[in-house]
């Protein structure tokens, strides 16, 4: 008896933003694992399970669109906040966005229809109320009902994605011609047990699918 | 200050009339547009500087609302007394527990900068636990009908330069939209809310600022941009009742010419003369059989 979930997952824009393209953003073709383990763990996570995703259907044609924003270019740096709360006053406290402006473009992936499928494991935290078929039982309430903790994702916060709990996945509208592509090495999560290192695997889809279980097994690069 | 208990689904409808209501830097500054279907778009941060504006302004010095991404040089700041009393000063514990202080370093930023209560940010700690996500999530604005921008040549009578005094004008550009009506879907989530501490207050601060945002945001190259319509699905628990996107399906944009009423983007409509007024559409709200749990509100047609 394996513990699975299916979803459908869509949205008018995606970026799963690729690491070694990080200022100008490019997303990968795909959804990484990662980016379907944040989908799901919106939807229902506690410490004691562990989301993995076992395949990634890709159902629509992979497309492009660049998008360039201001942005700004400096991270809140915790020194300035920890003078300002010392000495008690925000004066000063606060970020010119005009001169600190950065213009970045994003290759965003467009109208991206996913099927995941994902099982959850039990971690070290589990406590004795914990079990495998409890956890997907919420885990498939909340997708059902439409609730999650955060509104879903894809790759960043101002793409939102619907998702959906289904049986099994539509006819996929991907080209036969793109449904056997070697998509190299891509991002499958970030290893925070490990100080954070990011793990890689090889994807290959094959006939739309991308098989993550099989990769895991023929091994992960760090 | 009362905790926010209930998720938010929100579409907002905004018009803008003879201007550029967000520049692409890409094409030199032409209104933004999907290349595909030729619709308008406004980026969710254009959006989320407008409201910054508005708290900026609407509540000046007080406590508590700060705004720490400002747009221009802010005057007055030795005045701004935002210090929260309440708040006890970080005492200099032996060895104190990075983790800890990230927490407290991000706990006092909440309570002091609406911006980040509300949309979060990014703080460098070395604990992950600089990152704050704010309860209020926007995605792309889009308009209903594709748009088509103007260009429009426009002369100035005089010059910048001493070379050029014999130049009799200089020419410029504006780029405009005649017309557009967009929409654009936003979330608010009370789980991230407890987090930041973002209130019912706030959130009552926040609908004001969507509703009057672009009447202070007012310049030459804006046109008239107009909030028009906010239709929000209130869900009764922190974790919501149904889908957003199924919810957002209800919400139906018509067209209109005199009696005839058609589906924007609807095929027949294609010949039909371009949509010059709010007045053209009519925004219509499938309220039938909503799933429990889940109320229809139109706080500014006074419509349920």
């Amino acid at each position: 008896m394996s513990y699975g979930i299916k979803l459908l997952i869509k949205g008018d824009y995606a970026c799963f933003t690729r690491p070694e393209m990080k200022v100008e953003r490019v997303s990968y073709d795909v959804m990484t694992p990662s980016a379907a383990r944040g989908i799901i763990e919106a939807i229902h996570w506690k410490p004691a399970i562990l989301w993995v995703i076992d395949r990634i259907h890709v159902l629509a044609p992979v497309r492009f669109e660049n998008i360039r924003r201001n942005e700004i270019a400096s991270k809140i740096p915790a020194s300035n906040v920890k003078t300002a709360m010392k000495a008690g006053s925000v004066a000063g406290l606060h970020l010119n966005v005009d001169e600190d402006r950065q213009q970045r473009a994003m290759m965003a992936l467009r109208n991206v229809v996913y099927g995941v499928e994902a099982h959850l494991e039990m971690t070290p935290k589990a406590g004795p109320e914990d079990n495998p078929a409890k956890h997907i039982e919420m885990a498939r309430r909340r997708a059902e009902k439409g609730q999650h903790f955060h509104q879903p994702c894809l790759g960043v916060r101002e793409f939102p994605a619907d998702v959906t709990l289904v049986e099994g996945f539509p006819e996929t509208a991907l080209p036969a011609a793109d449904r056997n592509r070697d998509l190299g090495w891509m991002l499958y999560d970030i290893a925070y047990d490990r100080g954070r290192d990011a793990l890689f695997f090889h994807a290959r889809m094959e006939d739309g699918v991308i098989d993550v279980e099989k990769a895991r097994q023929a091994g992960l690069a760090r | 200050m009362t905790a926010l208990t209930n998720r938010y689904d929100f579409a907002l409808f905004f018009t803008v009339k003879d201007g550029n209501p967000n520049g692409d830097p890409d094409a030199g500054n032409l209104p933004r547009m999907d290349p595909e279907t030729n619709n308008g778009l406004v980026t969710d941060v254009a959006l989320k500087r407008k409201v910054r504006n508005y708290i900026a302004m609407a509540k000046g010095d007080e406590p508590g609302f700060g705004i720490y991404f400002t747009e221009r040089a802010v005057l007055n700041t030795l005045h701004k007394k935002a210090y929260d009393a309440l708040e006890l000063k970080p005492e200099s514990k032996k060895l104190p527990k990075k983790a800890e202080e990230a927490a407290q370093i991000t706990g006092w930023m909440c309570r002091n900068f609406f911006d980040i209560r509300t949309f979060g940010a990014v703080m460098t700690t070395e604990v992950n636990a600089g990152q704050v996500r704010g309860p209020v999530q926007l995605s792309f604005a889009r308009s209903v009908e594709p748009v088509m921008p103007l260009e429009v040549s426009i002369t100035r009578s005089s010059v910048t330069n001493e070379k050029d005094v014999d130049k009799e004008r200089t020419m410029g550009r504006k780029h405009i939209v005649p017309f557009g009506l967009y929409v654009v879907h936003g979330f608010i989530n009370a789980k991230l809310a407890e987090k930041t501490g973002f209130s019912e207050e706030d959130l009552a601060l926040f609908w004001t600022a969507l509703r009057d945002m672009f009447d202070f945001d007012r310049s030459a190259a804006r046109g008239e941009m107009a909030a028009q319509e906010l239709v929000m699905f209130k869900h009764d628990s922190a974790l919501g009742n149904a889908q957003a996107h199924r919810l957002f399906e209800r919400i139906a944009v018509l067209r209109k010419r005199g009696d005839e009423v058609l589906p924007a983007g609807d095929e027949r409509t294609h010949n039909w003369p371009p949509a010059r007024a709010y007045s053209d559409y009519d925004i219509r709200v499938d309220d039938s059989a909503l799933p429990s749990g889940v109320t229809l509100l139109r706080p500014w047609s006074g419509a349920a």
